[in-house]
């Protein structure tokens, strides 16, 4: 199946068990994780996954609710966005 | 090359913290198929038409904004010139019908406003632009989504003060009929009227258009605020660099967005809009922009430079970004939709006068300019040909967006609601121009028509 990518963001303060609990959510989900960095930067702790949502078990909105769950509950603002838009406004 | 956590973070961080959105996807609709002898079949078609299309136009966004995670605020419909369809149905109340049908289709598809109810009127008067403008009050007044316009004048035909003329008293009545005025916020008066600008109240689909075609606005003062208070000390040069390349990105999100809507619409891609746009959220302000400049508060002396340097560095900016530059792509200066600009005029720093100097170098004109109810209509009419020739004469578009508000004197701040904000009584000139205005007629096309 084609491949296709997008990126989750998390951005906040660093704590124990951000990436167990969204790896969790994607393996349960059925995503692939390709790629994972992290950095501070502004004093923030800012984390991107790029993930392949292809095989995705269920629908975006819902992956999305479940991220943002996520987010709510550690204090953390977690973002799904498609690859392209990155491309395209960093990219020329 | 892979994207970087720092370019991500850069982009989260526009549409997180500083208001990055798609400002308005505005679906244009050609409604010159549906017009029909019989009026009763007419105003179906007007209706299924615009229904059906808007409807989809609102899912297909939402699954986009999904996607890509950037908010897109408005969802709107523009239609043909009302007037050019309205021409052999030459009866007032037909016009509040038909006002009254785009106001139910765009309600009930889900989309906020719907633009177009407006005539082409710059040579001249049909008896349907008349009668157009005569409803007007009623139908601003009898109706929550529909937004007119009347495009007066262009750089071919000069401008014409008879239309201009029935203005004034249009417009007190428009504002007696709706609470405090606010019904004035859905007339835009033109000359230049860009046949594919996305953004109310002034949106049409032209006549030279197709049958259908998507226009989009992407906005973000606060992102180019914020690079601009990051670069405190850099000459007049590098800082319109600067702002070149941060409109490049945003622009390019909203050619992204544009193309994928316009493409699951199956309807061509028309124009992105790169207009700054400012709302009455806090730092989306295009007053904090120039303030962030290094002017204390605009209005100052140093303003019309400082919104010189802006207007062009975004539209370079955006040129590069998009093949399809279109719309009024410049940048806007509303004052009651603009914390910045609101709190300028409280301070008396900005005046009518210094604001119509302003709009001399960017787009769109006096914009939600509220004025005292009791201002003579033949001095709102002045006021309006004063703003006009500017853009007749400078080869650009420019519109009135004005507010005479009923028992209200200068200083006074008026609540308009939601979008609309809140709008300070600005003072008018108290001389009259009375005797000159009222010779009507036409303003010749300035020489430059005479290229051809």
């Amino acid at each position: 199946m084609k491949k296709e990518l997008s990126f989750i963001t998390v951005i906040g303060k660093d704590k124990r068990g951000i990436v167990a609990k969204v790896s969790d959510l994607l393996y349960k989900n059925n995503i692939n994780i390709e790629d994972i960095n992290q950095k501070i930067m502004e004093g923030l702790f800012v984390m991107t996954m790029l993930v392949d949502i292809s095989g995705c078990r269920c629908p975006i909105k819902r992956l999305n609710s479940s991220l943002e769950n996520i987010g709510k509950k550690m204090g953390l603002k977690i973002q799904l966005q498609h690859e392209n838009i990155f491309k395209m406004m960093h990219r020329v | 090359m892979a994207i970087t956590v720092d370019e991500v973070f850069e982009t989260s961080k526009m549409i997180l913290y500083q208001n990055l959105d798609i400002r308005t996807t505005t679906l244009g609709i050609n409604l010159k198929d549906c017009v029909d002898s019989d009026f009763r079949t007419f105003k179906k078609k007007v209706y299924d038409k615009i229904y059906k299309n808007g409807s989809v136009l609102i899912k297909e966004a939402k699954k986009l904004e999904l996607k890509y995670g950037v908010p897109i605020v408005n969802k709107r419909i523009s239609v043909t010139p009302v007037s050019l369809i309205m021409e052999t149905h030459l009866r007032k109340e037909k016009f509040l019908e038909m006002a009254k049908v785009l106001d139910n289709a765009a309600k009930d598809a889900g989309v906020d406003f719907i633009g177009g109810f407006g005539a082409l009127c710059q040579k001249g008067l049909t008896r349907s632009d008349r009668l157009l403008i005569e409803t007007l009050p009623d139908v601003l007044s009898k109706t929550k989504h529909v937004c007119s316009f009347l495009n007066v004048g262009s750089n071919v035909s000069g401008m014409n003060l008879d239309a201009v003329n029935l203005l004034g008293a249009m417009l007190k009545k428009i504002a007696k009929k709706t609470k405090n005025g606010s019904g004035c916020a859905r007339f835009v008066v033109f000359v230049n009227a860009p046949e594919d600008n996305p953004f109310m109240a002034g949106a049409f689909h032209g006549v030279g258009e197709g049958d259908a075609a998507l226009n989009i606005g992407i906005s973000g003062p606060g992102v180019v605020r914020s690079v601009v208070e990051k670069n405190k000390d850099c000459d007049l040069t590098e800082l319109s660099e600067i702002i070149k390349r941060t409109v490049f990105k945003i622009t390019r999100a909203g050619e992204l967005i544009g193309r994928e809507l316009a493409k699951n619409l199956k309807i061509p891609f028309g124009v992105v809009d790169i207009s700054l746009a400012s709302t009455t959220n806090k730092g989306d302000s295009v007053a904090d922009v120039i303030e962030a400049f290094g002017i204390e508060s605009i209005g100052a002396h140093g303003s019309t430079l400082a919104i010189a340097l802006l207007m062009d560095a975004v539209k370079k900016g955006g040129a590069m970004a998009s093949a399809n530059v279109g719309g009024l792509s410049g940048t806007f200066i509303p004052v009651s939709e603009d914390l910045g600009m609101v709190e300028a005029v409280k301070r008396k720093s900005l005046s009518l006068d210094k604001l119509e100097a302003l709009t001399a170098v960017c787009s769109v004109g006096l914009d939600m300019v509220a004025i005292p109810g009791n201002t003579p209509e033949e001095t709102i009419n002045a006021i309006i040909a004063d703003e006009l020739s500017i853009g007749i004469i400078n080869n650009k578009t420019v519109g009135v967006r004005i507010l005479p508000i009923p028992g209200k004197k200068p200083g006074d701040l008026v609540k308009l609601g939601g979008l609309l904000g809140i709008a300070p009584v600005m003072s008018v000139n108290k001389y009259s121009a009375k005797n000159f205005i009222k010779r009507g007629g036409r303003l010749p096309a300035p020489v430059t028509s005479l290229r051809n």
